[in-house]
């Protein structure tokens, strides 16, 4: 299954280029050069995993994770840290980000993580969806 | 451990190590498009060595990009290595408006984390003054540091160079209120030893530091 991710950061030539090496192993990938729009677009048409630039003008990475972690529980966040930046890492890990990755990436790290973050939210649909019919058995009691 | 902190040295110190870091942070940026370009070239060789031919369009548009991240990179280096080079001399003649240049680049990280905009007017004749460079350009930074946190998201600061009776004048607009005690310590402590003074004007909203000739 194509795993449907977004790429978030500021730095146009980055993330176009980073799209390009990703849509060339199989993935459907959509860009954004700002954490409000990413946000917007999170919610409105819903992703596999986000990969978020951890400095970011008028909104940081940090600040992007816990608003799409809020809405939308289940989505995988990957972040990327310019400047190997441990402890926003482990920030970054506390507010719900499923990883972090140095830059410069290495790509084959990145696309094995969004292959992760698509399987982990799967399990996570599949284990809601079995909670809901649970919950409707029991309910009809039977 | 007892010890009695140098204002102007930590501060010092302080506003290298903001400035590096910063600078460090768009290095690394360049570093990374770089990276992914070449790791583009390598997808499409590889695609290549499977039989599927390569567009020159593609490989144009690739060393293009490479070529603006190291011209990109260039100017980075080239902004650092003047700025290192501003604690050489205690005291030396400086062009005003070269120097606010390099500070409103310095701060441009910065302002674009903050959504301001810093423009500079230019000035209609070189503004030569000795001075100490290095603590004039912590000054302008930590005015302007205050100046960005005043003018919020989406605000625009002008600087004016300008010669003055005594000396020379720089002012900062667009601030939209004073929200703290300013000047703070290490801006005092400058102030001092630049012998220059800082005022605040709150009907037009702006800050002027005047520097002696």
């Amino acid at each position: 299954m194509t795993e449907k991710v977004l790429l978030v950061d500021d730095e146009i030539d980055f993330v176009d280029t980073l799209a390009e090496r990703m849509k060339t192993r199989g993935m459907n990938v959509s860009t954004s050069t700002s954490a409000k729009e990413a946000i917007k677009r999170v919610e409105e048409e819903g992703f596999d995993a986000v990969v978020l630039d951890l400095m970011m003008p008028e909104m940081d990475g940090l600040e992007a994770l816990a608003a799409m972690k809020e809405k939308n529980p289940d989505l995988q966040v990957i972040l990327l840290t310019g400047y190997g930046s441990v402890e926003k890492g482990v920030e970054a890990m506390k507010l719900g980000a499923m990883d972090f990755l140095e830059k410069p990436i290495d790509t084959a790290s990145l696309a094995e993580r969004i292959q992760k973050a698509q399987a982990n939210r799967m399990i996570l649909v599949e284990k809601k969806t079995e909670d809901k019919i649970r919950k409707i058995i029991t309910g009809k009691g039977w | 451990m007892e010890c009695k902190p140098d204002i102007l040295g930590w501060n010092g110190l302080q506003f290298f190590g903001a400035i590096s870091a910063s600078i460090s942070h768009e290095i690394k940026n360049v570093i990374a498009i770089i990276n992914e370009n070449a790791g583009l070239l390598e997808d499409y060789c590889f695609m290549a060595e499977k039989g599927k031919p390569i567009d020159p369009a593609r490989m144009k548009a690739i060393s293009e990009k490479v070529a603006k991240q190291v011209k990109r990179g260039d100017g980075i280096i080239r902004m650092m290595n003047r700025f290192a080079h501003s604690v050489d001399e205690p005291v030396r003649s400086v062009d005003l408006a070269e120097l606010i240049a390099l500070v409103v680049a310095l701060n441009g990280r910065f302002a674009a984390n903050k959504n301001v905009k810093v423009d500079v007017r230019p000035a209609e004749a070189p503004l030569l003054l000795s001075t100490n460079p290095f603590y004039l350009e912590n000054l302008l930074f930590l005015c302007l540091q205050y100046a960005m946190e005043s003018a919020g998201g989406g605000g625009v600061l002008t600087l004016t160079p300008e010669k003055s009776a005594e000396g020379f004048s720089i002012t900062i607009t667009g601030l939209a209120d004073f929200p703290e005690p300013f000047p703070t310590r290490p801006v005092e402590a400058l102030l001092e030893a630049l012998d220059a003074t800082l005022t605040a004007d709150p009907a037009s909203k702006s800050l002027t530091l005047a520097l002696k000739r």
